[in-house]
């Protein structure tokens, strides 16, 4: 997968998240471990509340403050698990930027969503005139599919859709053309016809910069279109790991199967929906 | 099921909103007209599910339709009532019977309350005793909605999206409403939570009538869950009907758009998984 | 915009009749004859007849209040003939103490609570801002507990406590201070700093505590948003993260207590002017409250009222543009 010449682009290595409860610490991502290379893309799907988040954040070293991690990161060959807040802060936004699930919560209600692009762009370029940082904004919301974006930059996130919301947190992430883009649930709340631009877009900024994309989504059409590698989560441990055509067309493990079985189809009959029974060993707790 | 009652009537909706180009208070003023005419029905104990562009309106007119916002003109009628001129008293009454689960989830939250508090808070409010006791009945709500009921002492920042999700479903479930807004409430579950999360809507339906405006972005769900379905585009509903016919012979352009472009497994992974699946059971 | 402000306007018109009918019943109807205390030890009745007429006491209530209304906004004359007075525009009627028109009483007192005000506001903003942001930052450090226990102790040591202990250290033991004398800024510039430094030290200390409580909890609360973790995503400096997404987010609920507050001080701080001897609004207050001096009670009272209510307004139009989520619906 990963090739010769080079480090790859990301590598996670046992990585374990856990919180404290009272029952002692739980983990919420247990001993989790991948890679990916530059140009690809890493599909992380499975049940709600197995750890995919966490994982991310862990990543980006942005765990709410009680979490504890343990394991390795390393980015292009560099260890970023262990590195202090201050140089984790070069990296963040200028190496890796993230895409957040709940795009209201996480747009600042106070300041104008041009500003926040803006911010976003200028934090690791100093030297950018505001001028110019602000036809880098205008033109991040036009590509994705803000309509009247020109305008648009000086409205509040509260006067934005759902799904616009949404598209601006993805222009904030591309415009700050990073090596490797985490995307939680990117496309949750917009229609098919501009989750395809979307995801269109995603794969040529790839091709063009050369940049890895982790993309966390429950919508397996999704990640079967987009992903070269994919990650199966439940309860916080990975059951699966493997080639994208190879997940989808020869699952091993009885709780992909029956993940991949239960995604309803446009021409399936209208009836009681199949929820995934006890497929598997799951650790229990989580849910 | 469905009853040719009508519970809920929206007529001519209209909202404007009042952007400001730059400048804050004294930029120049436009007007943008998020909803622009729009006529929706709902039957007592039908599903009817809104789909449409992002931006096109539908959270807007659900948030009309239960009067979180006000109109800029037409009428929503609630079992013959108008809703538009509610008084506070009245609001109540009409707010323990029309229920939203909101689009995103950790906002319509309040992150200083226990799941407990959220969930029990509109029975609170409104003076009626909570069922059982507020743990046992958050608990069963928990439990109905694929939650881990030992969780209902914790608040929502600990929970994942999809579980914070499930909370404002369970919330708007607690009150007993008769119809529930269901803006994007299963977008961020997983094809499995979603499937219990679906069929338990579909079972308080049959059993107890309820109601439901679904709106919804994955048309196979859609198809799943809805009996009529409404296509908005650019603030204007451009086609209503049973879910059979739009499906299979949309009627609007747009319509046609939204269907191809859903995204698929390809085919030949499926039938690989299929026959190897069969191989299994056979050998 | 403009239809919003002359709404508050309007509102803002109203409340202070309403105050006006309100201090006028309580003090006019309620409280005894303020003829007989004018009139004092050797009084005839004829006198206290003479005095009523004066007054317009003999009146029927209402059109007293009619024109007590009348002489704050256009003047009034008193007496008649050769005995008239004529009370100009604001008029609130005469001490019945010193017989100085209250209008003039009560602005020559006002600078000096104006400065007590601001001096005590600025304090208690630096302190309590400051305080309260740094200790959420080392939140559960010794220096916020430190912190918090003296925010503590400033809740609940009562004011004029603190006020003579500070005196008496300050003053009489360590002498830092010199004894409070009445002079103006120019005459003394240090002496009439110190007289005013015990008193916006006491104000400040009280609610400097409050605000430094208040700080905590919502820059504690505002850090665990989601949009601070996603300014944190894009590497900013902690410093901008803390200035730009915590603190103003924390900052603006505090912006509506402070004008509250500001605007209840500008009515008097009773207390404190008395202990510290400064001649302000709250002095006048205190004083006419012992003897029982109706107009300037009236006066004082419908000053205070005034400013809250207009203080009511400047924070509804602060807020409308600090939050832009109001900023649209109100507008
Ligand atoms: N602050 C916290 N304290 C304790 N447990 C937490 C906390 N935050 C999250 N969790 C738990 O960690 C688990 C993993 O959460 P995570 O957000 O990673 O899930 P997810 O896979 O992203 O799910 P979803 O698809 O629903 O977003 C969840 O079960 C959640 O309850
Ligand atoms: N409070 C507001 N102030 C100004 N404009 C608003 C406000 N709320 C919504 N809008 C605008 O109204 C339009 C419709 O928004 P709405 O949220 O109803 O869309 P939607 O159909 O729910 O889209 P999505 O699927 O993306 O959630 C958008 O253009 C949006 O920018
Ligand atoms: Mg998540
Ligand atoms: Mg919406």
């Amino acid at each position: 997968m990963s090739s010769p010449s080079s480090a790859p682009l990301l590598e996670v290595e046992d990585l374990t998240v856990a919180f404290p409860s009272p029952a002692g610490p739980t983990d919420v991502v247990h001993e989790i471990s991948f890679t990916l290379d530059p140009g690809r893309s890493l599909g992380i799907v499975g049940e709600s509340g197995s750890g995919k988040s966490m994982t991310s954040l862990a990543i980006m070293g942005l765990l709410p403050p009680t979490a504890r991690r343990t394991g390795r990161v390393r980015l292009a060959g560099r260890e970023i698990s262990s590195l202090p807040e201050r140089q984790m802060r070069r990296i963040r936004g200028d190496r890796i930027a993230m895409i957040f699930q709940d795009p209201l919560s996480s747009l600042n209600p106070y300041y104008t969503v041009g500003l926040q692009i803006e911010e976003a762009y200028r934090a690791h370029r100093p030297n950018v005139t505001r001028r110019k940082a602000r036809q880098v904004v205008v033109e991040a919301m036009e590509r994705v599919q803000i309509t009247d974006a020109a305008r648009r930059v000086d409205h509040y996130p509260h006067q934005f859709s759902g799904g616009m919301r949404q598209r601006v947190m993805i222009a904030m992430a591309l415009s700050t053309e990073p090596d490797l883009i985490i995307a939680d649930e990117p496309t949750t709340a917009l229609d098919v016809t501009v989750q395809a631009q979307i995801l269109r877009l995603l794969r040529s900024v790839q091709q063009d910069t050369g940049a890895g994309l982790v993309l966390i989504t429950h919508d397996l059409a999704v990640v079967s279109e987009m992903a070269d590698d994919v990650v199966v989560m439940r309860s916080g441990q990975c059951v699966e790991y493997a080639g994208c055509e190879q997940l989808f067309s020869d699952p091993r493990h009885p709780y992909t199967c029956a993940l991949i079985d239960a995604v309803p189809q446009l021409e399936d009959d209208v009836g009681e929906l199949r929820a995934v029974g006890d497929a598997g060993p799951s650790r229990g707790g989580e849910r | 099921m469905t009853t040719s009652e009508v519970i809920l009537q929206a007529r001519n909706l209209v909202k404007e909103f009042v952007l400001r180009d730059q400048g804050g208070l004294f930029g120049h003023k436009r007007i943008l007209r998020a909803v622009d005419d729009v006529d929706l029905t709902l039957y007592a104990g039908e599903t009817l599910a809104l789909v449409g562009e992002s931006g096109s309106g539908k959270s807007t007119t659900a948030r009309l339709i239960a009067r979180l916002l006000d109109v800029t003109s037409g009428s929503v009628q609630f079992q013959g009532e108008e809703v538009t001129g509610l008084s506070r008293a009245e609001l109540y009454r009409f707010r323990s019977n029309v229920q939203v689960v909101f689009q995103d989830p950790y906002s319509s939250l309040n992150p200083r309350h226990t799941v407990e508090r959220i969930v029990t808070a509109p029975l609170v409010y409104q003076g009626r005793t909570v069922p059982g006791g507020a743990r046992t009945f958050t608990r069963s709500l928990m439990e109905r909605v694929g939650l881990n009921p030992d969780h209902s002492a914790r608040f929502p920042s600990q929970f994942s999206g999809g579980q914070a999700q499930r909370i404002g479903i369970a919330r708007a479930l607690a009150v007993g409403p008769k119809v529930v807004v269901c803006d994007e409430a299963v977008s961020a579950l997983d094809v499995s939570v979603q499937a219990q999360v679906i069929n338990l809507l579909r079972k308080l339906q049959q059993e107890e009538g309820l109601t439901y405006l679904f709106i919804a972005h994955d048309l196979a769900v859609v198809r799943q869950i809805a009996h009529r379905v409404a296509v908005m585009n650019q603030g204007r509903v451009v086609e209503t009907g049973e879910r059979d016919a739009v499906f299979r012979e949309p009627a609007d352009e747009y319509t046609r758009t939204l269907l191809a472009a859903v995204p698929r497994i390809r085919p030949e992974w499926q039938a690989a998984r299929r026959a190897r699946a069969h191989d299994r059971r056979g050998g | 915009m403009l239809r919003f402000l002359l709404a508050r306007l309007s509102g803002l018109i109203l409340i202070l009749l309403l105050v006006c009918v309100c201090t006028f019943a309580v003090f006019f109807v309620l409280s005894p004859d303020p003829a007989v205390q004018i009139c004092g030890k050797n009084c005839t009745p004829e006198l206290i007849d003479q005095i009523r007429a004066n007054l317009g006491l003999d009146e029927p209530l209402l059109s007293q209040f009619l024109s007590f209304v009348g002489g704050l906004f256009a003047g009034r004359t008193y007496g008649a003939g050769d005995a008239a007075t004529h009370c100009a525009a604001p008029c609130l009627g005469y001490s019945f103490q010193s017989s100085q028109p209250v209008w003039e009483m009560v602005t020559e007192r006002l600078p000096v609570t104006v400065t007590v005000a601001i001096g005590a506001a600025v304090l208690w903003l630096l302190a309590g801002v400051v305080g309260g942001l740094i200790s959420a930052l080392k939140q559960g450090t010794w220096w916020d507990r430190g912190a918090m226990l003296v925010a503590l102790s400033g809740l609940s040591i009562p004011n004029y406590v603190f006020a003579l202990v500070l005196q008496y250290v300050l003053v009489v033991q360590l002498e830092w201070l010199p004894f409070p004398q009445a002079v103006g800024f120019a005459a003394d510039p240090w002496q009439w700093f110190a007289n005013y430094l015990m008193p916006w030290t006491v104000l400040a200390f009280a609610y400097a505590s409050v605000y430094a409580r208040l700080t905590r909890a919502n820059v504690i609360d505002t850090l665990a948003e989601n949009y601070v973790r996603t300014a944190r995503a894009k590497g900013l400096p902690s410093h901008l993260v803390v200035r730009r997404h915590a603190l103003r987010p924390a900052l603006t609920p505090i912006t509506t207590i402070f004008g509250m507050d500001f605007a209840g001080l500008l009515g008097g701080a009773l207390i404190t002017e008395s202990v510290f001897g400064l001649n302000g609004v709250g002095k006048l207050t205190a004083d006419a409250i012992s003897s029982n001096d109706q107009p300037v009670i009236m006066g004082v009272t419908l000053l205070a009222a005034f400013f809250v209510v207009a203080g009511n307004v400047v924070v509804d139009l602060t807020y409308t543009a600090l939050d832009p989520r109001v900023r649209v619906k109100s507008v």
